[in-house]
C-alpha cells in the first residue's frame, strides 16, 4: 500500500478533490448502511414476535404452528445446522480433490478445463439446481435407494426404522446431497487459492529433499495452507447456511422435529421463502422475520469469523 | 517405508484426487444435460410471444408463453443495475484509491460480509423499506432487492481490477501535477474499464439468477406488465412458481425458463471470467 496522501502538497488537494472524495465518501457509506440497515429493519418487523415470545424461547420452542400462533424457531434452526453441517462434510474431501488435482498433479491445460467448469456450476442458478432436483434427483433417488434402503432396514434392521423415517420425494437426504453440490465451487476456488499462495520455494525445497508429489502436498503445501483452507470452509459453510432455493424446493417443508433422514425438513431461508408470501397474521409475518433475523446473525458471525481466521491465524499474517 | 511403497502410495493418491475430481464435474454435466434436453423440446414460437396466462389456459392447449417473465427480468434487472453501479464502483474507488481513509477498512469488511450474505435476506429488507411503505408488491421493490444484491459484488469486482493496476501509473500521474481525482478519473478507471464493465457484468448474471429476494418483492405475475409499480413477473421466480405447481404443462415450460436462464447466466459467467483473467495477466506483464 502506498501512503500518498501525506507527500502531496496543499496544491494538490484543490475543490476538485474535496468534492470528488465526498462524493466517493457519501455513495460508499451506503454500503455500510445497507449491512447495518438489515439488521435493523428486520430487527423492526420482528419485534412483535419477540415481544411475544422472548428472544431465548422463540430459539428453543420447538412448535411453529401459524394456526394457533404460537411460533419457535427451533425446528429451522436445527434443520439448517444439520444440513449445512453434513453438506459441508460432503463438500470438503471432493473439493480439496479438486484444489490439489489442479494445482498440483494435472497439466495446466486440463487443470484450466476443470477449473472453468467448477466455477460455471457455481454459476448455475439455484433455482434450475433446484427445478432439475425436483423433476429429475428427487425422484430417481427416492425409487433407486430410499425406498430400497427402507424396504431392506423394515425387514432386516429395525432399529434402523426411526431414524431414517418412511421415504418421501423431498427430503432431508436430497436437499443435503444438492446442497453439497451447490457449495463445492466455493469449498474448489477458496482452497484453490490459498494454496496457489503459497510459496514456490517452500514446494521447491520439499522436492530438493527427494519428497515425492504427495509428500510435497502433505508436508509443504498443505501446512502453509492450512489457515486460507480453514477460512475457506468457513465461507463455504456460510453459504451452505443461507443456500434458498434450491433446498426449499427440495427439503418437503415440514416444520416438526424429530426430523428422519428419508422425511420432510425445513430450514431457516426455506421457511421464508415457503411461508412469507402467505403469511397475513402479524405474528406470522413478524415470526418469518424474525427466523431472518436470527440468520442474519449467524451468517454474519460465520463470516467475520472467516475474515478473522485469514487475518490473524495466517503464517504471513495477511500480507504476503 | 521404501522408496517403491512411497511412489505407490503416490500413484494411488493420484487415482483418488481424478475420481473426486469426477465426482464434483460429472453432476454438472448432468445437470446441464437434463436442462438442455428438456429445454429445448419446451421452446417454440408462443414460448416467446404468448403470456402465461390461467392454469387453465395451458391444461385447454391454447398457447402460453413466458415472454413477460423475460421482459420483467429486464426491466427489474436493468432498472437495479442503474440503481446499484454508481455506488458499486464508488465503494470500490474508496476501498482501492483511498485506502488511508477511514471509512475504507469499514467498507472492506461490510463489503465482504454482505457478499457472503444470503440473497434472500435482501428481500427482507426491501420488503421492510419498500413494499410495506408504498403498500404492495411492486417491480420497484424487486429491483432495490436487486440492487442490493448487485452493490457489494460491484463494490468487490471493482476493488479487485483497481488494485491490479500498477502504481506506477497513479505516480506518474500525480507526479505530472494533475490533481488526484483526476488521476483516478481520467487515468486508473479508464485502463481499468474492461475490469470494470466485468465486474457489472457478473453481478448482472448472479442477480439475474437469484428468485429468493423477488418472490418477496416483486412476487410475480401471469400477465405481461411493465408497470414498475405493480407485480411484475421474472425468470427465476416464474421457475420456483412453475416447479411446485401441479400442472404438467407448466412442468415442461419450466425447463424453457431454465435453460434461458442458464444460457444467460453463463454466458455471462464465462466471458466475465475470461476478460477479468485476461487483464490479471496483462498487468502482471
Amino acid at each position: 500500500m502506498v501512503e500518498t496522501n501525506n507527500l502531496l502538497p496543499a496544491r494538490y488537494r484543490g475543490p476538485g478533490d474535496r468534492v470528488f472524495k465526498t462524493v466517493i465518501v457519501l455513495f460508499s457509506s451506503v454500503i455500510i448502511l445497507l449491512a447495518i440497515g438489515t439488521a435493523l429493519v428486520i430487527y423492526l418487523e420482528a419485534r412483535p414476535t419477540f415481544r411475544a415470545f422472548g428472544y431465548w424461547n422463540f430459539l428453543t420452542e420447538t412448535t411453529w404452528d401459524p394456526v394457533a400462533a404460537v411460533h419457535g424457531a427451533l425446528p429451522f434452526i436445527i434443520g439448517t445446522l444439520l444440513t449445512s453441517f453434513a453438506a459441508l462434510a460432503l463438500a470438503v474431501v471432493p473439493a480439496l480433490g479438486v484444489a490439489i488435482f489442479t494445482t498440483e498433479y494435472a497439466p495446466w491445460w486440463i487443470a484450466q478445463i476443470i477449473n472453468y467448469t467448477v466455477d460455471l456450476l457455481a454459476a448455475i442458478p439455484s433455482v434450475v439446481i433446484g427445478l432439475w432436483g425436483i423433476f429429475n434427483f428427487a425422484p430417481m433417488m427416492r425409487e433407486r435407494f430410499y425406498t430400497p434402503i427402507y424396504n431392506w432396514a423394515y425387514e432386516d434392521a429395525e432399529w434402523l426404522v426411526p431414524i431414517i423415517g418412511a421415504p418421501s420425494t423431498y427430503n432431508f437426504v436430497t436437499a443435503t446431497i444438492i446442497l453439497a453440490l451447490m457449495i463445492v465451487p466455493y469449498t474448489v476456488a477458496l482452497s484453490r487459492d490459498a494454496i496457489g499462495q503459497v510459496p514456490r520455494e517452500q514446494r521447491e525445497a520439499a522436492w530438493a529433499l527427494g519428497a515425492t508429489r504427495w509428500e510435497v502436498m502433505r508436508k509443504a503445501v498443505l501446512p502453509y495452507a492450512r489457515t486460507g483452507i480453514v477460512a475457506g470452509i468457513l465461507l463455504s459453510l456460510a453459504r451452505a447456511l443461507g443456500e434458498t432455493m434450491a433446498v426449499a424446493m427440495l427439503i418437503g417443508n415440514s416444520n416438526r422435529v424429530p426430523f428422519t433422514l428419508f422425511g420432510p425438513a425445513a430450514t431457516m431461508p426455506s421457511v421464508i421463502i415457503n411461508e412469507f408470501r402467505e403469511a397475513v397474521e402479524t405474528l406470522h409475518y413478524s415470526s418469518i422475520m424474525a427466523v431472518g433475523f436470527y440468520l442474519f446473525i449467524v451468517t454474519i458471525s460465520i463470516n467475520l469469523l472467516a475474515s478473522y481466521v485469514q487475518q490473524k491465524l495466517s503464517i504471513t499474517k495477511g500480507g504476503l | 517405508m521404501t522408496l517403491k511403497a512411497r511412489y505407490a502410495r503416490d500413484a494411488i493418491i493420484q487415482i483418488v484426487m481424478v475420481l473426486l475430481t469426477a465426482l464434483v464435474v460429472i453432476p454438472l454435466f448432468i445437470i446441464i444435460g437434463y436442462v438442455v434436453i428438456n429445454g429445448i423440446s419446451a421452446l417454440n414460437m408462443d414460448f416467446f410471444t404468448q403470456e402465461l396466462g390461467s392454469p387453465a389456459r395451458a391444461m385447454r392447449g391454447r398457447p402460453t408463453g413466458l415472454v413477460h417473465s423475460i421482459t420483467g427480468t429486464i426491466v427489474i434487472d436493468l432498472v437495479a443495475l442503474v440503481m446499484a453501479v454508481p455506488f458499486g464502483i464508488a465503494t470500490g474507488i474508496m476501498m482501492s484509491e483511498y485506502q488511508e481513509h477511514p471509512l475504507s477498512p469499514v467498507a472492506r469488511l461490510m463489503t465482504s460480509t454482505l457478499n457472503g450474505m444470503p440473497a434472500v435476506l435482501m428481500g427482507l429488507l426491501a420488503y421492510g423499506l419498500v413494499v410495506k411503505n408504498t403498500g404492495g408488491f411492486s417491480a420497484l421493490a424487486g429491483s432495490v432487492a436487486l440492487a442490493f444484491v448487485m452493490i457489494p459484488i460491484i463494490a468487490r469486482t471493482t476493488e479487485s481490477v483497481l488494485r491490479v493496476t500498477p502504481w506506477g501509473l497513479r505516480e506518474a500521474g500525480l507526479s505530472l501535477g494533475i490533481p488526484r481525482w483526476k488521476v483516478t478519473t481520467s487515468l486508473v478507471l479508464p485502463a481499468a474499464r474492461a475490469g470494470v464493465v466485468t465486474g457489472i457484468l457478473i453481478a448482472f448474471a448472479r442477480a439475474a439468477g437469484e428468485a429468493a429476494p423477488l418472490l418477496l418483492t416483486s412476487f410475480g405475475n401471469n400477465y405481461f406488465s411493465l408497470d414498475m409499480t405493480r407485480p411484475m413477473d421474472t425468470l427465476p421466480q416464474r421457475l420456483y412458481s412453475l416447479a411446485i405447481s401441479p400442472y404438467k404443462q407448466w412442468h415442461a415450460m419450466g425447463w424453457g425458463g431454465a435453460i434461458i436462464l442458464l444460457l444467460f447466466v453463463m454466458i455471462t459467467f464465462l466471458v466475465g471470467r475470461l476478460v477479468i483473467r485476461r487483464m490479471e495477466r496483462q498487468m502482471e506483464q
